[in-house]
This record gives C-alpha cells, sequence and structure tokens, in this order.
C-alpha cells in the first residue's frame, strides 16, 4: 500500500510541488523561447514530454550497463537521438508545428530538465518509477508552458490559441510577446503559482 | 544487477554500444520519413503556387528555370505558367536578408505585364505577433493588382505608399525589397521567361 502512495506522489510532484517551470526553474532556454501563443507551448510541451519519457525509459533500462564516469556522455547520446527523431517526424508530419518551433526543437537536447531526470531519477529508480516521474514531470511542463503562452497571447495579441478577442486593429501589450514580456508573465505566473500550491498543501 | 565498473574497456564498450545503437535507428527513422519531408515541402510549393499565379494548366515545379542576378548571392528561382501553351504568368522567388531576424523569402506570382497576382511567405523568422503579420491577408493586399513600374512599393515612411506594420518596420522594408527584387527580374527577363515552356 505505501508503494502505490509513494508511486502517486512520484508521479503527482512533477506537476505541482516539483514543477520543472515554476518551482525548479529548469528548462528555461524553451520556456522563454517559444511561448509567444498557446499553441506554441503547447507543441513544445508535448515534444518535450516524448522526449523525456523516452530518454527516462532508456536510461533506467540501461543504467546499470553504464559505467558511472561516462554516464553523461552516454545520457546525452540517447537524448540526442531521440530528439532527432522528434524533429524529422515533426518535418515529415507536421511541417506547420515545425515551422512555428523551429530552432527549438534541437534545443531539446540542452533542456536541462530532461538531463536533469535522467541523471536525478531514471538513472536510479526502476522502469515504472522512472515512467511516472517523465509523465509527471512532462505534464507539468507542458502545463506551465500553455499557461505561459496563452498569458502571454492574451495580453500580447488579444487572442487565446489563436481565437481572436480583440478588433483586428486593436492596441494589445506587444510587450508581452517580446523577449522581455517572457520574463515578466513568467515571473508573475511562477508567484501567483507557489502562492496557490503553498495553500493548498 | 551489479553496477558495471569504470574500466577503460568497459567504459570504451558501453559507448561504442549506446552509439551503435543511436545511429543504426537514426539511419532508419531517417529512411522512414525522407519521402515525406520531400513530399510535405513539395506540397508546400505547389500550394503556394496555386496562391500566387493565375489558372495554370502546367507544370511550374518542372519547369522552373534557375536565373543569375546581380547583386545576389544565389540564383533566382522562377516558376512560369501557362494556360493551353499560353504564357499567364510566372512565380519569382525573392529574397531580403534584411529582416528583422535575417532571411525573408517570398513568392511573388505576376501577370505576364508585371502586375502583382498575389504574394505568399514562404519563410521567415520575424517577431511572432509583430513582424508574422505579413503573412496576413490584410498587408499583402496592398501589394496585390499593383504594377512596380507605377507603384512605389515602399514603406510610407520612405517616400513610398505601403502602410508599414507597428512596430515592424525593418520587416515591411525587407519585405518590399524581396518584391522589388523579384519584379526588376521578371521584367529583365519577361521575354526569355515566358517562351521557356518545358
Amino acid at each position: 500500500m505505501a508503494a502505490i502512495i509513494n508511486q502517486k506522489e512520484n508521479f503527482f510532484k512533477g506537476i505541482v510541488k516539483e514543477n520543472p517551470v515554476f518551482v525548479m526553474l529548469l528548462g528555461m532556454c524553451p520556456t522563454l523561447g517559444v511561448t509567444s501563443s498557446g499553441f506554441n507551448g503547447l507543441g513544445m510541451g508535448v515534444a518535450t514530454l516524448f522526449v523525456l519519457l523516452m530518454s527516462n525509459i532508456v536510461v533506467s533500462l540501461i543504467k546499470n550497463q553504464i559505467p558511472s564516469k561516462v554516464r553523461i556522455p552516454a545520457f546525452i547520446i540517447v537524448i540526442a537521438s531521440f530528439v532527432t527523431i522528434v524533429e524529422m517526424v515533426l518535418e515529415a508530419f507536421m511541417p506547420f508545428l515545425y515551422e512555428q518551433l523551429g530552432i527549438f526543437i534541437p534545443l531539446i537536447v540542452v533542456n536541462c530538465l530532461i538531463l536533469g531526470r535522467a541523471e536525478a531519477f531514471a538513472s536510479k529508480n526502476t522502469l515504472f518509477s522512472s515512467v511516472l516521474d517523465a509523465l509527471g514531470m512532462g505534464i507539468g511542463f507542458i502545463i506551465a508552458l500553455t499557461l505561459l503562452g496563452a498569458v502571454r497571447e492574451l495580453l500580447g495579441s488579444g487572442s487565446i490559441f489563436d481565437i481572436k478577442l480583440v478588433a483586428e486593429n486593436a492596441n494589445t501589450f506587444i510587450l508581452f510577446i517580446l523577449p522581455p514580456g517572457a520574463f515578466i508573465a513568467l515571473a508573475y505566473l511562477a508567484v501567483l503559482f507557489n502562492k496557490i500550491s503553498i495553500k493548498t498543501s | 544487477m551489479k553496477k558495471k565498473e569504470s574500466t577503460l574497456i568497459n567504459m570504451v564498450a558501453a559507448m561504442l554500444l549506446i552509439t551503435l545503437i543511436a545511429g543504426f535507428s537514426l539511419g532508419f527513422v531517417n529512411e522512414l520519413t525522407l519521402e515525406p519531408i520531400a513530399k510535405s515541402k513539395l506540397d508546400q510549393k505547389v500550394n503556394a503556387l496555386k496562391l500566387v499565379l493565375p489558372v495554370f494548366d502546367n507544370n511550374p515545379v518542372a519547369a522552373m528555370i534557375l536565373l543569375k542576378v546581380e547583386n545576389v548571392k544565389d540564383s533566382v528561382e522562377v516558376y512560369p505558367a501557362f494556360l493551353n501553351d499560353a504564357f499567364v504568368g510566372a512565380a519569382v522567388i525573392g529574397t531580403s536578408e534584411k529582416g528583422f531576424s535575417g532571411l525573408i523569402k517570398l513568392m511573388i506570382g505576376f501577370k505576364p505585364d508585371g502586375t502583382i497576382q498575389n504574394i505568399a511567405v514562404l519563410e521567415q523568422k520575424e517577431t511572432p505577433g509583430l513582424g508574422t503579420k505579413i503573412k496576413d491577408a490584410a498587408f499583402i493586399n496592398q501589394y496585390r493588382d499593383k504594377n512596380l513600374a507605377i507603384f512605389n512599393a515602399k514603406v510610407k515612411k520612405d517616400g513610398g505608399e505601403i502602410d508599414g506594420l507597428t512596430g515592424a518596420t525593418i520587416t515591411t522594408r525587407a519585405f518590399s525589397e524581396a518584391t522589388q527584387m523579384a519584379y526588376d527580374e521578371f521584367i529583365k527577363d519577361t521575354a526569355f521567361i515566358s517562351k521557356s515552356k518545358n
């Protein structure tokens, strides 16, 4: 019974208590770079979830076969392979998303969230816990990116998930779709998120 | 299972195995996606051609000609269009390196007299929400049915007749430059392009 409760916590910790973006502040490069709209954030989040899940699975399976001195390069090769696969598949079957995410897809390789989970969790835990960990962390990342993207899109372009809420030529806070807006929106969302999650727990 | 010791042989063997597996699986996926990628790129091109050209019945992609232009690094791609063997226009790829974030690549469709039929944006890395508005119909409509011989396609700030996009004057300038480049090229070689039916 205790094991089941632990696994449940293991899954949910990535979404709330150890949310990779709002609490651990990991993977800031794609977080700040692609979240100019809700859809971009969602697309990036899903791509990252896939890579994270696959790399956690592989790393937890081969953890005993990797001598600890070469574990980092070994993990990076695993991660880079999955990222390249994601890139090729996206280009082949979802060219519109590929075009939107552009340079940030190859950059998933250096997303410290993925290497961080491989090193800190998957290389020390069983396959099942690693899968749950990856799913929890990945979903937490998706929620954070989609939320950030939606807020920036709402304030910056006056639309939400590409549905226009204001007139075509209305003045919006252009700042929020520019890079500084990403930092401002992220900071306020992090404050809000932490306030709410402390209150509820 | 016990963790492997970090001896030289163990390390070399582990890395060799991992890189081998990674290499083969990437090669496999590459093989699988090669065709869909080529197809989606071609589809994009054909869709853009249908958008910018008057009605045509030949295959402009097959009839594509490359022209060398002064002042431009690469040769320019021109896609001539014919309907019942009569020349109805051509799509010219216009580029500018002066966008806010580098290259802007457009496909501009011309009628035989040099009037712009329509413009499609093929590649751009402009600021989302600002510069990316060059893809909007409201912006592109300013260029439609205009002949650059009598229409000054510069931004109003530069003495032209185009309303620049708010917060994206540089992008608008690059867009106009790419259009102008394609027009100059089309006018210079109209005679050659109109006879290049394959």
